[in-house]
């Protein structure tokens, strides 16, 4: 064998098994995903072609449109919330940790150790402190003469307290992304900012704020991403079909109802699920892709 | 003045940072000490202290529950997948930073493209994959699906640190006549141990606490990951809160004191992934 040969074969060694992985695992599911979506199904394979019909019934027929929609607008409103309240405690903690007073390593490690815990977990303790009876949060509300709600049983509290939970688990993970940003911002131009007479309020509204924007473009986007794939907590919290009366019902969780069955009823079916999946895939892709653009120019003219 | 002002400010910064700590640590004390708890007790007295701390709720969830069979089967998924995505993902991208050859630029790209596909949504092919090739309900199954998930990362990561290295240290090697594969193993590789960790953690941490994949591919209770065997347990045990209390605390542990140890490279690398 020549040098050159053999060279060429070590190279193609190199990159041969995780080629392979990522053809089997993850290139051959997604192209499969498109093609499926365009399929009935039964039971596990695909048995005739149905053009758009799956796609027509998760969109606008009964009883999947009413259902795919009220999905919709719980992660819309699952993402608003965290981007507003959970990022925004994260911008001001990032902020408090820059000025790296004493104990601010501690705070760190503090602020990020729910991160790193599995969602089940969260989500059971939370469950158990939000017990409307005996948890933690009514007892301690009992303290004051409150009777609080039973939280994860009532419609107006249950989705509310879900993405409480997700802020309590995930808060730290912005917070130490805009503090990572933050840190880049030079000395200089901060010392010169305050040497100018800005107070902390201006400085983090006018001169930090514009300088992390690509920070934010990551948090935004991690935020929208997570958001429109929440399942774990909800599964963890509010059970497979979003109780009470699908009030907590995501799309994550509707998806893996429709194509994987109830608990239940134990149907499975592929083709809506497919659908579903392709959907909510150009969903994420496209709006990722516009917030990304917007965004990246808003960091250029920062 | 001024000084003084600058005094009362940093006052207020470390009271908010105080009741943060609080807000993120009380729950998980009270996880904690609620684990040594009777049910009367929990119900009774939810704030106080535990009247003593045996570990009998403890006991009941490590020798009536299969969680050390949770335990086993969650670190073994973990470090073979780990292992898998750290030797094929460094394979890769050493090939793609050391050396030219055609296509690969197009390689690169596919492996970055897998950055931006979220798995979980191709869960019906890959079960439909896995089935084919008989192995839904294997741990091997769910290696392989973490392995493909993590390679797009390392080889992002790997790629962009290999590249950084020095070409002469490489061309010396060569000239004493050690082959491609000395020369990537006991010289090179060893210099890129700092982004083998970064890349290590980064994949570790999802694979540990994932669900998702487990939900849906394993059926067969011996091979249940932990948080998957988590949600068993809490179903069986769902009127003793002092043994669920327990377990939530057993099964945060592990993963609670290595991060204690090596918080830094933890938010490293876990920041770090995102910050692509």
């Amino acid at each position: 064998m020549t040098a050159a040969r053999r060279r060429a074969v070590w190279i193609a060694f190199l990159l041969a098994p995780a080629l392979v992985v990522m053809t089997l695992f993850v290139a051959w599911p997604l192209l499969a995903a498109f093609r499926y979506a365009f399929y009935g199904f039964n039971g596990l394979a695909a048995a005739q072609f149905v053009g758009l019909q799956n796609f027509r019934e998760v969109l606008t027929e009964a009883p999947f449109a009413a259902w795919t929609w009220r999905a919709f607008q719980h992660n819309v409103i699952v993402f608003t919330v965290l981007m507003v309240a959970q990022n925004g405690l994260a911008y001001l903690i990032a902020f408090a940790l820059l000025k790296t007073l004493p104990g601010h390593r501690v705070h760190q490690v503090i602020v990020f150790l729910p991160v790193v815990l599995s969602a089940v977990i969260v989500g059971f303790l939370w469950k158990l402190f939000l017990h409307p009876l005996f948890g933690l949060v009514n007892q301690a509300l009992l303290l004051v003469g409150i009777h609080g709600p039973p939280w994860l049983g009532d419609e107006s509290t249950a989705l509310g307290s879900i993405i409480f939970t997700n802020a309590w688990h995930w808060m730290g993970f912005p917070a130490l992304i805009f503090l990572a940003g933050m840190q880049r911002i030079s000395r200089e131009t901060l010392e010169a900012a305050r040497i100018d007479g800005a107070t902390d309020r201006v400085l983090m509204t006018r001169i930090i704020w514009p300088l992390v924007a690509p920070s934010t473009t990551i948090v935004v986007i991690l935020t929208f991403i997570g958001s429109f794939n929440w399942f774990e907590l909800p599964y963890v919290m509010a059970g497979l079909s979003g109780s009470p009366g699908g009030a907590t019902d995501v799309l994550g969780l509707y998806f893996y109802r429709t194509a994987f069955g109830n608990v239940s009823s134990g149907l499975q079916d592929f083709g809506h699920g497919s659908a579903l999946a392709v959907l909510m895939f150009v969903f994420i892709a496209v709006v990722s892709a516009l917030a990304l653009r917007v965004l990246r120019r808003r960091e250029i003219e920062a | 003045m001024v000084e003084r002002g600058e005094r009362a400010k940093h006052g207020l910064i470390q009271l908010l940072l105080a009741i943060n700590a609080v807000v993120m640590l009380y729950p998980l004390v009270v996880m904690v000490l609620s684990a040594f708890k009777s049910n009367a007790e929990l119900f009774a007295s939810p704030f106080a202290l535990p009247e003593s701390f045996a570990f009998t709720n403890a006991a009941r969830v490590w020798n009536e529950t299969s969680f050390v069979r949770y335990l086993l089967n969650s670190t073994l998924v973990t470090a073979a997948a780990i292992a898998g995505i750290l030797v094929f993902g460094t394979m890769a991208a050493y090939a793609i930073a050391r050396y030219p050859f055609p296509g690969r630029s197009a390689v690169f790209l596919f492996f970055l493209s897998g950055l931006m596909v979220p798995l979980k949504l191709a869960i019906i092919p890959l079960f439909i994959q896995l089935g084919a090739m008989g192995l839904i309900d294997t741990r091997a199954g769910l290696v392989l699906v973490y392995i493909a998930m993590g390679l797009p990362s390392a080889v992002f990561i790997m790629t962009g640190f290999l590249r950084t290295l020095p070409g002469e240290l490489e061309e010396s090697a060569r000239i004493e006549g050690a082959s491609e594969a000395r020369v990537m193993l006991s010289i090179m590789l060893p210099l890129a141990r700092p982004a083998l960790v970064i890349t290590g953690i980064q994949n570790a941490v999802p694979i540990w606490n994932d669900f998702f994949f487990p939900l849906v591919f394993i059926t067969t209770d011996a091979l249940k990951t932990l948080p998957q065997g988590l949600t068993v347990f809490m179903g069986e045990y769902n009127t003793d809160w002092g043994v669920l209390f327990a377990g939530l605390t057993l099964a945060a542990l592990p993963i609670t004191l290595v991060y204690i140890v090596l918080s830094r490279q933890f938010i490293a690398g876990m920041t770090q992934g995102a910050i692509k």
